[in-house]
């Protein structure tokens, strides 16, 4: 099976729901006009990154009008929305929305929250509590917000929950100049780690950045998918608007994993072990299989010595 | 040794795409910038004229009587290499009936009031010309607090903020300034025969390698010394930097209320753009 995923590499106006639908809109329009199977917006796309005191003003539940709207226009193409959530009890998520066939199919709350050095998300938003796959109408994917990858742990985790590709919406700052390459070094480590995943893993690795300005900090773009063997299918441009598309085979995956079974051979236990020896927790014990008959067994027992002591009571009477 | 990366190539593609990008959301199209003839001003209407277009960036050179009769060439020779828009405006005048009420001043009053008599003119052009005043100072200057509050430190934005001296040099070289520019002394040229590391006791190469290391990289005062520094520079810059960071804030406001601006009044300069 072949999807043909676009990614729209826009640069949203900062605190402006409604200029960003509208730029949403018209997206896809023009993913459709590509015949694009499926279209990725990068992190918060739909209200700028540097949101700061106006999450509140710009959040959405998942039942409102406006999530309501942005569901509408997944009828003929599968999206990826980047915007703030906000929950029954008033948190706000920094969220990934897979919106399909007219409907929410899938939400990630953004987990790993950067809150150091250019970073505050954890000022404004609440941490996701979960990593999990899920099955789109084209198979099964995990959705991870940028800094969530930065973490190989939710990877690993999605990769095991049964993920043959990875949709990672991103807002990525540029910095960091070093002579003699093309991009900032925080490109460069992306594009190690983006490479270093979609390898190691075994699937596909679908990265969607931003571009544009907020406050002087600049996005590097660069948005790009990279196949199981590493190959790079797509590539936008760095530090501009693009809009990009690239054909997605997961019969590569199969092949990747014919090849090189990693995933097949990873032991669970011995991670979860060593994992909770590490951190002072005791190992779980392996559960003693409880035979039927061996309850009704004691509860007779029990009643032969109930009996017994009655019997030595009367005795003694 | 200590090598700062210089990277010019993509400096130049950052700088324009910032300059055009932070520019254009206001809605305004055009920029104006106070060319000294140095090397940072130089550099800024270079980057702001491949963002702008030349047509859309105003140099206005502002010369007192004592200063140095090169800076005004070097500022011509900018603004022929660039075909961006020029105006003179000799500030003596202003300054001079100023000082007549206060002849006792010393060098660096009237050195200060010279530099925000060069702020007031340039937001009275961006408010005569529909554009904004674009900033020049450079990071190793703003780290240690080595301009005028207020002064040549005010802009609307400022693509060489982030860009040490040494940077500075590389990147407006690369971009073709004139190296009579690029390889004169720097100076404020506020008063005769004044240069910036005369004033500063050490020279802008070996202050960059100092905060690059110690600022960009958080190396600690261990670090420093086995990579060579000596302690009493170290000591010395580390003041500088410190006893500045009100340079680098905004005024300290009284907290009363359960909700203060810039404390936990917190917004994006481009709000809504």
């Amino acid at each position: 099976m072949t999807i043909r995923i676009a990614i729209a590499q826009v640069n949203p106006r900062l605190g402006d729901l409604q200029a960003n639908m509208t730029l949403y809109q018209e997206k896809i329009r023009q993913g459709i006009k590509e015949r694009a199977d499926l279209l990725m917006f990068p992190e918060l796309s739909l209200t700028g990154y540097y949101v700061r005191d106006m999450v509140p003003n710009i959040a959405l539940s998942a039942n409102s009008p406006e999530m309501k709207n942005l569901a509408a226009l997944s009828r003929e193409l599968s999206f990826v929305a980047g915007l703030v959530e906000e929950s029954a009890d008033h948190r706000f998520f920094n969220s990934a929305v897979y919106f399909e066939g007219g409907a929410i199919r899938h939400i990630h709350r953004k987990v790993y929250l950067p809150t150091y050095g250019m970073f505050d998300e954890q000022r404004y938003f609440a941490r996701g509590d979960r990593i999990r796959a899920f099955d789109s109408k084209f198979g099964r994917f995990a959705l991870l917000v940028c800094e969530d990858l930065w973490h190989p742990s939710t990877v690993y985790l999605a990769a095991l929950d049964g993920a043959l590709a990875i949709l990672c919406p991103s807002s990525s700052p540029l910095r960091g100049i070093v002579d003699g390459q093309p991009q900032d070094d925080n490109a460069r480590y992306w594009e190690m780690i983006n490479r270093g995943y979609a390898e190691t893993y075994s699937l596909f690795m679908i990265y969607g950045n931003r571009s544009g300005f907020e406050d002087g900090v600049g996005f590097w773009g660069g948005s790009e998918i990279i196949d199981p063997f590493g190959q790079q299918i797509a590539k936008a441009k760095y530090y501009e608007e693009d809009f990009v598309l690239g054909e997605v085979s997961l019969d590569t995956v199969r092949r990747k994993r014919t090849m090189a079974p990693l995933l097949r051979d990873e032991d669970m236990d011995l991670t979860i072990n060593e994992l909770l020896r590490v951190r002072g927790r005791p190992a779980p014990q392996p559960k003693v299989q409880k035979v039927r008959g061996a309850k009704i067994q004691r509860r007779k027992k029990a009643l032969k010595v109930q009996e017994s002591k009655k019997i030595s009571r009367r005795k003694r009477r | 040794m200590i090598q700062i990366p210089v990277n010019t190539t993509l400096l130049r593609r950052i700088l324009v795409a910032f300059v055009r990008n932070e520019v254009e959301k206001t809605g305004i199209r055009r920029v104006v910038v106070g060319l000294s003839g140095g090397v940072d001003s130089s550099l800024s209407a270079l980057l702001a004229a491949e963002a702008l277009g030349s047509k859309n960036v105003l140099g206005i050179m502002m010369p007192y009587k004592s200063s140095n009769p090169d800076s005004q060439a070097h500022a011509e020779l900018v603004v022929q290499k660039s075909a961006i828009e020029s105006l003179a405006v000799d500030i003596t005048s202003q300054i001079d009936a100023y000082f007549e009420c206060f002849p006792e001043a010393d060098a660096k009053r009237r050195g200060n009031k010279m530099a925000r008599e060069r702020m007031t003119i340039l937001y009275d052009h961006s408010a005569r010309w529909n554009a904004l005043v674009l900033g020049t100072s450079n990071k190793t200057e703003l780290l240690l607090g080595y301009g005028t509050l207020y002064g040549d430190m005010a802009s609307a934005i400022n693509p060489l903020g982030d860009l040490y001296k040494t940077q500075v040099w590389a990147l407006a070289e690369a971009m073709g300034v004139s190296l009579a520019i690029v390889q004169k002394r720097p100076s404020a040229d506020l008063w005769v025969g004044q240069t910036d590391e005369d004033e500063l006791g050490f020279s802008y190469r070996d202050v960059d390698r100092l905060l690059y290391c110690m600022v960009d990289q958080r190396y600690t005062r261990a670090e420093l010394m086995a990579t060579g520094f000596a302690e009493p520079f170290i000591d010395d810059i580390s003041r500088r930097i410190m006893n500045s960071q009100f340079k680098r804030r905004l005024p300290v406001i009284a907290k009363v209320s359960q909700r203060t601006i810039d404390r936990d009044f917190r917004y994006s300069r481009d709000w809504g753009k």
